[in-house]
């Protein structure tokens, strides 16, 4: 790749040959700048006045459109919904305050682009291109006095001070680096771990009831939540966003898995109800073929087998929690997920 | 002595200030070389305007909007002016926008502005950063400008990301559990770097802090010097312009920046931020009302992220989802690919012009913008880029084109996974074969002139149409671009019959350079025989 080899599959000659000297015989040659054609505005006084006019009218406009956006400011409660058609029902505040306010804006440029169009001059004149590099010389003293300074810095000669210097500067953004550690705990098994364990109540997130198996009928999907997890407790979103659990009823021959089986109750399942891929909720849910759909990314599972994905980006099935009922006869877990909720995570396993 | 104290009393007031900010900041200076700047027109040329006045209308909004917001995740009942949530939980950042929104006189308007403003920003910076692309525009001396622009439009993306997810509604809330499941998947830190983003386990209750001060002073602050950077270069190198009778790679034609420019561009930012406001009066955006707060066990159907970030929501919906576990450790592959994906789109439009000005050894400066048709190569990968981008963007709504369109969502799935593909090579070598149409037609127009519609009917009855041949201007214009002829590696054997060593990476960019400019790749420019020879009388045609 020498430089003669590029030069020779480059175009011939670049600017020179294009410049306004008309190249006797080429009829490609640059015929130079147009002469400038005058608008209407620069030969009839009247037309100059009508754009005059037009401008001063534009920044007007804008003055009285900021008038009305001080009025609709005061006028108009914050509260007042109005239908406007096309536009149905809208805060009229928010209306009446965006549209003067648009157009006071809006005026102002109209009548700034308008003038410069039509009565400043659009007489289009060239301006020359310099070369951006340094021309030999100047490169030619900078490299010298780079190497004086350098030389004088006795940089590249004690090598004890440079090799130091560097060892330092390394060094030292390590300190910010350490700074960083407290931003969060370190993961341990938390994620291994959710508020399920054996003997909680299936607390029914609508109702904020235990549920009975006779609550689940076939084809309903319920969400629930474990017992002694209120909305109001600090940590409320971190604990649901583990032990958030859907709950479906499927007829016990339906079921294809065995284990799956096992854990149920009464034909009772509880599977995670965070999606494995990315760890949306699941909701959506068909009764006749027990497949959940996550609606953030399609993710298909089938509840009736094992919960195993059937469409979608997720890797693996739903954890399944195992479930039986208590002496008084309200829906239990059996122990916690035996597998972490959520997302896949290198720890995993 | 007297007499420059008279010259200083005389002088007007205006003046005065001038003199006194020279003697301080050599403001004469500046001006001498900027105040008659020349700026060549075309209607493309404010694309990138639009860019700096949206930023500078979220900027301004965005201010406003920090005197009300709390970016605090601290659990409050509501208690505003909106019904429907009342007695609800949610955080603080969460009700101090719903009083934003409801009790604040205006403050929805901003609220709305600024959104508003976020998508048109990353709308303009897409649509201006191709047409620097399809004209070449970023060539040698602009790399670096192409590249300063470029990291705009990504940091654009994550300030819009950590922007949008502030309020803490369940939208927003969904979109910051899917950042929290992809940094999961990376190997071996994901999980600490998930923990150490969020403070702990997700939500937890400080990512809405930590994404504030990154959305309003860390990331603008970078992307403020940045744009700085840019306008600066911009001056600097002066602007592109396309080529035109006087028209040179030597000059730049246009108007000056004063009084022309000075008007037109800044009459522009009010044109932007006018029709910006009038957008917020009547279309509705992100109405977190509607949404609500976010819970992590409640999502709505048709969750969607802005615009801009819906290539990446692409990229994970179609993935299959792979994972490999081995050795007690488990490798998301299906979120992982994506994530090492979604940048690499990125880096892949970023890098190409380095690439192309390693295929032609260029080393000279270029002020002449491409028109696309004459560089094939170049506009055919562009297009295939964009291409890739909009399959990307159809799987990220997937969902919305199956209810919409009453498609199976499988179907579309299945097809943005083959369509990833293929359709980047269909649309390089359909927009290849037409730019090779549109040359030619250039040539034909040169060589025969324009089709004029007059037909006319010779003697013998043959019918034929009047071409007009063309002024020297539109000739100089269509003939003005420059062909590149491709490189040669040399025979593999020198003259005494010595193997020569063409290394590898020579032999690839001969192989480029010729499916840039080979022969079929690339339509000759008429020669001035050729035009001589059809022009010099016999030829009607």
């Amino acid at each position: 790749m020498s430089s003669q080899e590029n030069s020779e599959s480059l175009p011939e000659a670049q600017a020179p040959a294009h410049g306004a000297v008309e190249h006797a015989g080429d009829p490609f040659a640059d015929p130079g700048l147009p002469a400038h054609k005058p608008r209407i505005q620069d030969i009839d006084e009247r037309a100059a006045k009508r754009s005059e006019r037009a401008v001063a009218f534009l920044f007007f406009l804008s003055m009285v459109a900021t008038v009305g956006f001080i009025a609709s400011y005061v006028i108009f409660p914050v509260d007042k919904i109005v239908f406007i058609f096309p536009f149905g029902h809208v805060s009229i505040l928010n209306f009446a305050l965006g549209l003067t306010l648009g157009v006071a804006l809006f005026c102002i440029g109209a009548g700034a682009v308008h003038w410069a169009r039509t009565l400043m001059s659009d007489v289009e004149m060239p301006a020359e291109r310099h070369e951006i590099a340094a021309p030999p010389e100047v490169k030619a003293q900078v490299l010298a006095d780079f190497k004086q300074g350098a030389a004088e810095s006795g940089f590249g000669r004690r090598k004890l001070i440079r090799n130091t210097m560097f060892g330092a500067l390394a060094m030292v953004p390590l300190s910010g680096v350490v700074l960083l550690r407290d931003l969060g705990t370190l993961p341990e098994k938390k994620l291994r771990h959710t508020m399920w364990s054996k003997g909680k109540a299936l607390i029914n997130m609508n109702t904020n009831e235990p549920l009975r198996p006779e609550d689940l009928l076939v084809g309903s999907l319920t969400f629930a939540k474990p017992e002694g997890l209120e909305e109001d407790a600090e940590d409320f979103q971190t604990q649901i966003a583990k032990a958030a659990l859907m709950l479906v009823r499927i007829k016990p021959e339906d079921i294809k898995d065995k284990r799956e089986l096992e854990w149920s109750h009464q034909g009772i399942v509880a599977y995670s109800k965070i999606c494995t891929h990315v760890g949306c909720p699941i909701s959506l849910y068909e009764q006749q073929t027990h497949h959940v759909l996550c609606p953030c990314h399609q993710s298909t599972f089938d509840l009736s087998d094992g919960a195993r994905v059937i469409f979608g980006p997720a890797g693996h099935a739903l954890p399944q929690l195992r479930i039986g009922v208590n002496d008084e006869g309200y829906l239990e877990a059996l122990g916690d997920f035996d597998e972490p909720v959520g997302p896949a995570f290198w720890e995993r396993g | 002595m007297s007499t420059t104290t008279d010259a200083r009393r005389e002088a007007p007031a205006g003046e005065r200030i001038a003199d006194w900010a020279d003697g301080r900041l050599g403001i004469y200076s500046l001006a001498k070389a900027n105040m008659r700047k020349i700026f060549p027109d075309h209607w493309s040329f404010m694309l990138g305007e639009i860019c700096m006045y949206s930023f500078i209308i979220i900027i301004l909004t965005g201010v406003y909007l920090t005197l009300f917001f709390h970016p605090s995740m601290n659990e409050v009942v509501y208690d505003g002016s909106y019904v429907p949530l009342q007695g609800m939980h949610m955080s603080e950042a969460f009700n101090s926008t719903m009083h934003i929104s409801f009790d604040v006189r205006g403050g929805l308007l901003i609220r709305q502005i600024h959104h508003w403003a976020a998508l048109v920003f990353l709308a303009g910076m897409f649509v201006h950063m191709m047409r620097v692309f399809f004209t070449g525009a970023f060539r040698k001396p602009r790399e670096v400008n192409w590249l300063f622009g470029f990291l705009l439009f990504v940091l654009g993306m994550f300030t819009g990301f950590t922007g949008y997810s502030l309020p803490d509604d369940l939208l927003s809330g969904t979109g910051v559990r899917f950042m929290e499941g992809a940094i999961l998947s990376v190997p071996v830190v994901g999980t600490y770097l998930s923990f150490f983003l969020f403070g702990g386990e997700f939500p937890g209750g400080d990512f809405v802090a930590r994404f504030y001060s990154v959305h309003i002073l860390l990331l603008p602050g970078i992307m403020l010097g940045l744009m700085v950077a840019h306008l600066i270069l911009v001056f600097y190198h002066k602007h592109t312009q396309f080529a035109g009778p006087g028209r040179t790679n030597k000059n730049v034609v246009g108007m000056p920046l004063l009084p022309v420019y000075m008007a037109k561009a800044g009459g522009f930012f009010f044109l932007v931020f006018g029709v910006i406001a009038v957008i917020a009066a009547i279309a509705s955006i992100n109405p977190i009302w509607a949404i609500g707060p976010y819970r992590p066990d409640q999502v709505s159907t048709g969750a969607q992220p802005d615009w801009y970030m819906g290539f990446s929501e692409g990229l994970i919906r179609v993935m299959p989802g792979w994972e490999i576990n081995l050795w007690g450790h488990t490798l998301v592959l299906g979120v992982f690919i994506p994530l090492i994906i979604f940048p690499s789109v990125l880096a892949a439009i970023a890098v190409y012009p380095f690439i192309e000005s390693w295929v032609t050894g260029d080393k000279r400066e270029h002020h002449i913008a491409d028109r696309p048709r004459n560089a094939p190569t170049r506009t055919a990968f562009g297009v295939a880029w964009i291409t890739w981008y909009m399959v990307l963007l159809i799987g990220g709504g997937n969902d919305l084109w199956a209810t919409h369109f009453h498609l199976s969502i499988n179907v579309i799935t299945w097809f943005v996974r083959i369509a990833f593909f293929v359709a980047p090579v269909l649309a390089f070598i359909a927009t290849k074969r037409i730019c090779l149409g549109l040359q030619r037609r250039d040539a034909e127009k040169v060589l025969h002139g324009r089709e004029s519609g007059i037909i006319k009917r010779l003697p013998h009855g043959e019918f034929i149409e009047i071409h007009e041949p063309l002024d020297a201007g539109a000739r100089y214009k269509l003939t003005a671009h420059e062909q590149y002829k491709p490189a040669e590696i040399g025979p593999e054997v020198d003259e005494n019959g010595v193997a020569r060593k063409v290394s590898r990476t020579q032999k690839l960019r001969a192989k480029l350079s010729k499916g840039y400019y080979g022969e079929g790749n690339q339509i000759p420019k008429p020669t001035a025989e050729e035009y001589e020879e059809i022009t010099s009388g016999h030829g009607h045609h």
